[in-house]
């Protein structure tokens, strides 16, 4: 079986604070990391490869030069090997304009049997490339997978997480799977592993050598971009109930609640 | 190619789920019939499915002015590689400049595939949509990063202008049976059925009595709560103020309750009447899941608790003191 996961270089934003002096959102010293939704896809690949040790899996990721960590990060929780996506004219790019360049490098590298993303990244929280990737490789999807049922030789079918509980969907091989957390608990990445991420060769591919269509790629293969950026004013008029007695607390707080008619 | 102008009106993606319009679609109604009436044109509802009549109508009474109805007898489960078939063919039909569907498990899976097929863009999660008077262009706006930046994005040079978008931060369209208005059947065809994707079944979440996206009232637990015995503290509260049960990130980590209960980014996103937040001090994963809730009130011992930033009502103390009490004060209301 051949598995390609999808993963991105995301800045750690559970290490952004919130100065409650300033009012605003600390991002110094804030490391790059592997999109932690992408770790759930990458753990599941290496599951499946347990179970069915032919198993070959390549981690690609579009972005910039640096993105290279990311990949050896994967690798040394082994997968087997990587490709860098990376041109400066993919710079810009909207969800559409992503799935079309990582569709075509896809294209690139020839049969597959599963393509397996996070749910979404923790940077632009859209969770469309994944769904997005699908539609240009014309292929079906599982979205939000909680587990594996069972994986043929040609069919997956697997659980996928709603609202109020979860749907059991069973398609075709090629596919793809965007996977939540519940979905397993990522392996640290073995010392073997990491000797062995550190040495690999991990090639760089750009727009020209997947032969992407220029119109389609950065910012001018994206329909949508940024207007305006903003911090979201997270400065509320609270009421504070900090009396030693716990029962005054409570009091003030129903009566308040009470004459707002919030309950 | 088609000239920009010639995209009219502002469609709404009717999603439903166990034979019923789910409440996303009503609030999105309300809020597309505001955009429609700022450009001066209809708002246009799409139902795609089997058995749906019902449904077309509930739409009209909840305020669409026409209303498309695809169905075909092999729609009984949402399929998304089916259901972007019909859509990209709807849209191809009826060319509206605007579609709003709900940011949901189902608009998440639906409308990235959609957006590929009419190449158009696509804005995710959306929780403020006005339009720009001087070009008549959708601007949207979204948080990201864990709720870290909110963003403006438009949708220049292509049409239609297509975004998901949060549920429960527009009110939901009143209902009025008297309302009329046009229903028109689209033409769904085998072609777009996908032929190799079977649903088989849907298990329904048994710990979660109310669903904690549609619950008006959550009542959450964190790290504060030191063990899951503690919980029971919560349990009665949410019992007491008729609401769900929810939970921060580590309180799902040591599994003290299931997955499905995490409210913030790795989890669920919530936006309740009212939110109880207790013994948790607030990791902005938390407040992106919680935040954009009516009323938030909290309880924590830390004063200077995160939490207590985007509180309305504060409660500093020890929880075990005043959660006990409040069940009982609210109980005699």
């Amino acid at each position: 079986m051949k598995i390609i996961v999808c993963i991105k270089q995301t800045p750690d934003t559970s290490e952004m604070k919130f100065d409650a002096e300033s009012k605003t959102i600390i991002r110094d010293g804030v490391e790059n990391i592997v999109n932690p939704f992408d770790l759930y896809a990458v753990e599941e690949a290496l599951r499946i490869k347990q179970e069915r040790p032919d198993t070959v899996i390549t981690a690609i990721t579009m972005g910039p030069p640096s993105a290279e960590n990311v990949l050896r990060e994967v690798m040394s929780m082994g997968v087997d090997d990587a490709i860098l996506i990376t041109d400066k004219a993919f710079a810009a790019s909207d969800t559409l304009a992503t799935s079309y360049t990582l569709a075509t490098a896809i294209k690139k590298m020839g049969d597959y049997d599963l393509l397996m993303f996070g749910k979404q990244a923790i940077d632009g929280d859209t969770a469309q490339v994944g769904p997005g990737v699908a539609e240009f490789l014309n292929i079906p999807q599982i979205t939000f997978i909680r587990k594996i049922v069972e994986i043929t030789d040609t069919n997956i079918t697997a659980q996928r997480a709603i609202e109020d509980g979860y749907e059991i969907i069973e398609t075709t091989l090629p596919c793809v799977l965007t996977c939540i957390k519940e979905l397993n608990e990522p392996r640290l990445p073995s010392l073997r592993g990491k000797m062995k991420a550190k040495k690999a060769e991990i090639p760089s591919w750009n727009a020209e050598f997947i032969g992407a269509d220029t119109e389609q790629i950065g910012f001018k293969g994206s329909p949508t971009f940024v207007k305006k950026a903003f911090t979201p004013s997270i400065d509320k008029q609270n009421m504070v109930f900090s009396d030693e007695d716990p029962e005054k607390n409570i009091d003030m707080l129903i009566d308040a609640l009470k004459s707002k008619k919030i309950i | 190619m088609t000239e920009l102008n010639e995209y009219k009106g502002v469609m709404i993606y009717g999603e439903h789920a166990h034979g019923k319009i789910e409440p996303v679609t009503f609030e999105l109604i309300a809020k597309g019939r505001q955009l429609a009436k700022t450009l001066g044109v209809e708002t246009i509802a799409v139902v795609i499915g089997n058995n749906i009549d019902e449904m077309a109508n509930e739409l009209i009474y909840r305020g669409a002015d026409r209303v498309i109805k695809a169905s075909f007898d092999k729609l009984d489960h949402f399929i998304s590689t089916s259901y972007s078939n019909i859509m990209a063919g709807i849209i191809e039909k009826y060319k509206p400049e605007i579609i709003l569907a709900g940011s949901t498990t189902t608009g998440r899976a639906l409308f990235p595939r959609v957006a590929v097929k009419v190449r158009t863009g696509l804005t995710a999660d959306c929780t403020e949509l006005e339009i720009d008077e001087k070009d008549r262009k959708l601007l949207q706006t979204r948080p990201a990063a864990g709720g870290t930046i909110m963003a403006t994005i438009v949708c220049p040079n292509t049409r239609p202008q297509m975004a998901t978008v949060r549920h429960k931060v527009f009110k939901e369209a009143e209902r009025d049976e008297n309302r009329k208005g046009t229903i028109e059947i689209f033409e769904v065809n085998s072609g777009m059925i996908d032929a190799v994707t079977v649903f088989k079944q849907f298990v329904k979440d048994e710990t979660q009595t109310i669903n904690l996206t549609e619950a008006d009232i959550i009542v959450s637990g964190g790290r504060g709560l030191k063990c899951p015995e503690h919980f029971k503290l919560i349990e009665e509260l949410a019992n007491v103020m008729g609401g769900a049960v929810g939970a921060s990130r580590p309180v799902i980590d040591e599994g003290w309750l299931p997955y499905s209960h995490q409210v913030g980014q790795t989890g669920k996103t919530v936006s309740a009447k009212i939110y109880v937040a207790i013994g948790i001090s607030g990791a902005i994963q938390h407040l992106a899941g919680m935040k954009s809730s009516d009323t938030i009130i909290a309880i924590n011992k830390d004063p200077n608790a995160p939490i207590f930033q985007v509180a309305d009502y504060c409660i500093v103390g020890d929880l075990f003191q005043i959660v006990p009490m409040l069940t009982k004060k609210l109980k005699k209301i």
